[in-house]
């Protein structure tokens, strides 16, 4: 291995990136790696690979805009044994591809769990009482001139239904429950050591709900699991916060029920076709809009780069991987 | 209650405002034009025994003095700032207020607003919204319809970072001013994101076990998030002042949902504009409803307007207790929440 890199002139400690990333994480590889950077190259990618598979074991993929790790690119690189990413979420890869083909997956584990989850509350927070609305009319400068603002909703006693009790909605469930929230989920299996009701599917889970927080992973399982007849459960006063995936949500469905009032409103950090944003939320007050950045914080970030490095490192010094996906 | 005449000061709640015209017989304040205030209060004092204010508008000496058969304040607002109750003890008149019913209220708002400030969620929002009136980086002027357009993320993810980029709220410390019902309810969920607590009052309260400091500037020293919760009495105007911001420092966030006069505002908005403190999220100011217009430009401020109490479920709550304390007061009966 070392020996075959040798007699190529090629560095046995070589990641391939596809996109670029982060201009901070890049400079932090780049130190400690030979980054082979798809995109510099005026070969069309398949000859880009084919020109390098030799050397390339390790890849890295960053998550939102990133190409699909499908198995033609998988097939051009036969020498891979690990792909590391930044996300949690694993759908950018062709996890089943991997597994035949033995390469292992190491992603964010448990780094961003805490982030993702107070934004999902900040989100219902902000839907409920109204902050980002308040804060836009105060600069408008309306305070003074339209004196009372509409009344928010109180988040105490409201009933809230987690889609997906994994990392990510067991942070939700545990501070929600502090303001008095009453807690129940979906999950593909349930887990005996919530004391949460449990519900089989979506649909039961949102006719007893007045709020659903979806954290669940996507796959071709839960694709849409957020669709008309769960959001007829949920009903008129309902609220949908999105810290998953966009594709987890007949989007066009939720902005085709906010507009006609048949929805109570929603947070949305992620959408069915980013970077588009539908244009009819932006009129609404009863939505809570971020560009997919639940996962931005500067602590998040460090520690983040630093299990990027630790996975590469780990796997160049044949150790094991610190957070290898093991289920998928 | 008929017989009862009640002085409402301010349009509050339109459902209290119904109930008091049916029960009692209601005189609005307000739809009197203040120059002829005066002698429309000459001309009814003989009937007003109770009048109902809040926290921006009490019972001052003057309109105590105006109402020489007032008996009883009843405020919607837990906070009675406003009333003179040197002047209420001394004419014997009573004082009822609305607290408990608003502590979660308040208290799930001073934790909406630390996270919508050091997660720059509103400053998200506001970014997205302003996007969709540009059509390729290029501002569209409209005149009778603003083409609204699908908005793209920047995919760039330096420029994303710089912009959303925030602070993790979860596991951080926080300095709570004021350990009262609404401090301790904001300590209580705080600990669910695993913050650590600290406090600081005029006296150490038993039966915590949040770290207490008897000086409020190395509170702020040692805390990331300083939230006011105390009530407004004399020693607590200005008991944020730039000592206490430099404290805090540029990696802190204030917030405040106490009072406006809590806080030096200029001392507040000039360390914000130098950078010399990290973030605030404020409900109150000193001068409401005006809020200074250079906070508008700021991206680690959040602002509402004293929405405290806020919600549909709590101001029907203060409304029923006023009513009920009005009636208890009517009845001979104990009043259910006096102040005096």
């Amino acid at each position: 291995m070392a020996d075959g890199s040798a007699k190529q002139g090629r560095n046995p400690r070589t990641v391939l990136l596809l996109r670029p990333t982060f201009e901070a994480l890049e400079d932090v590889l780049a130190k400690r790696f030979h980054l082979l950077r798809a995109w510099e190259s005026p070969l069309p990618l398949a000859e880009f690979l084919a020109a390098h598979a030799t050397a390339i074991r390790a890849l890295f993929i960053r998550g939102n805009g990133s190409v699909f790790v499908d198995a033609e690119i998988l097939s051009s690189l036969p020498n891979l044994e690990i792909i590391v990413t930044n996300c949690v979420g694993l759908d950018l890869i062709d996890m089943a591809e991997c597994a035949k083909r033995g390469v292992a997956v190491a992603n964010a584990g448990n780094v961003l769990t805490e982030d993702v989850a107070e934004y999902a509350v900040g989100l219902l927070m902000d839907v409920l009482r109204r902050i980002s609305s308040a804060d836009r009319c105060i600069r408008a400068g309306l305070w003074p001139i339209t004196g009372l603002f509409r009344l928010g909703s109180k988040i105490g006693g409201k009933r809230v239904g987690i889609v997906g009790l994994g990392h990510i909605g067991s942070e939700v469930a545990k501070r929600l429950d502090a303001f008095g929230c009453i807690i129940s989920y979906y999950s593909r299996k349930q887990k005996p050591s919530f004391s949460y009701t449990f519900y089989p599917n979506a649909r039961t889970l949102a006719a007893q709900n007045d709020v659903l927080i979806v954290c669940c992973a996507l796959n071709s399982d839960t694709y849409h699991i957020i669709d008309k007849d769960v959001m007829d459960g949920l009903g008129k006063q309902g609220i949908i916060i999105n810290v998953g995936r966009g594709a987890l949500v007949d989007e066009k469905e939720l902005v085709r029920r906010l507009m006609q009032g048949e929805i109570g409103g929603a947070g949305l950090d992620v959408f069915d076709n980013e970077p588009a944003v539908p244009r009819e939320l932006f009129t609404m007050d009863k939505v809570v809009l971020s560009p997919h950045c639940a996962v931005y914080t500067q602590e998040s970030f460090a520690d983040l780069f630093q299990l990027i490095v630790d996975n590469l490192e780990a796997f160049f010094s044949n150790r094991p991987l610190v957070s290898k996906v093991t289920e998928v | 209650m008929e017989s009862l005449g009640v002085l409402l000061m301010l349009p509050l709640n339109p459902y209290l405002e119904s109930e008091l015209d049916r029960r009692c017989k209601l005189f609005r304040l307000w739809q009197i034009p203040k120059a002829s205030r005066k002698d429309f209060l000459y001309a009814n004092s003989p009937s007003i025994r109770a009048l109902v204010g809040n926290s921006a508008v009490g019972a001052d000496a003057d309109i105590i003095d105006a109402l020489p058969q007032l008996e009883i304040v009843v405020l919607y607002s837990v906070g009675f700032d406003k009333v003179d109750l040197a002047k209420c003890r001394s004419r014997g008149i009573r004082v009822t207020n609305t607290p408990d019913v608003l502590t979660d209220d308040v208290a799930d708002l001073a934790i909406a607003l630390s996270i919508a400030t050091m997660r720059k969620i509103c400053s998200a929002d506001r970014y997205l919204r302003s996007a969709a009136w540009k059509t390729k980086g290029q501002y569209v002027f409209t005149s009778k319809t603003m083409p609204i357009v699908d908005v793209e993320m920047p995919l760039n993810k330096d420029e994303m970072s710089r912009r959303h980029k925030g602070v993790i709220f979860s596991g951080k410390t926080v300095g709570i001013i004021g350990l009262g019902r609404i401090g301790s309810a904001i300590a209580k969920r705080a600990e669910a994101f695993g913050c650590f607590i600290c406090y600081h009052s005029r006296t150490e309260k038993a039966n915590t076990t949040y770290k207490y400091y008897p000086d409020i500037i190395s509170l702020a020293k040692e805390c990331d998030v300083l939230v006011v919760a105390c009530p407004l009495i004399a020693e607590t105007q200005h008991i944020v002042d730039r000592k206490v911001i430099d404290a805090l420092g540029s990696n802190g966030v204030l917030i405040n949902i106490g009072r406006g006069s809590h806080v030096d505002e200029a001392e507040l908005i000039s360390a914000l504009v130098e950078g010399r403190l990290g973030g605030a999220g404020l409900d109150v100011f000193e001068y409401e409803p005006h809020v200074p217009g250079i906070l508008f430009s700021l991206d680690n401020v959040v602002l509402t307007p004293h929405v405290g109490s806020a919600t549909v479920e709590t101001r029907r709550a203060m409304a029923d207790l006023v009513l009920r304390n009005l009636e208890a007061h009517v009845m001979n009966n104990p009043l259910l929440t006096p102040v005096l």
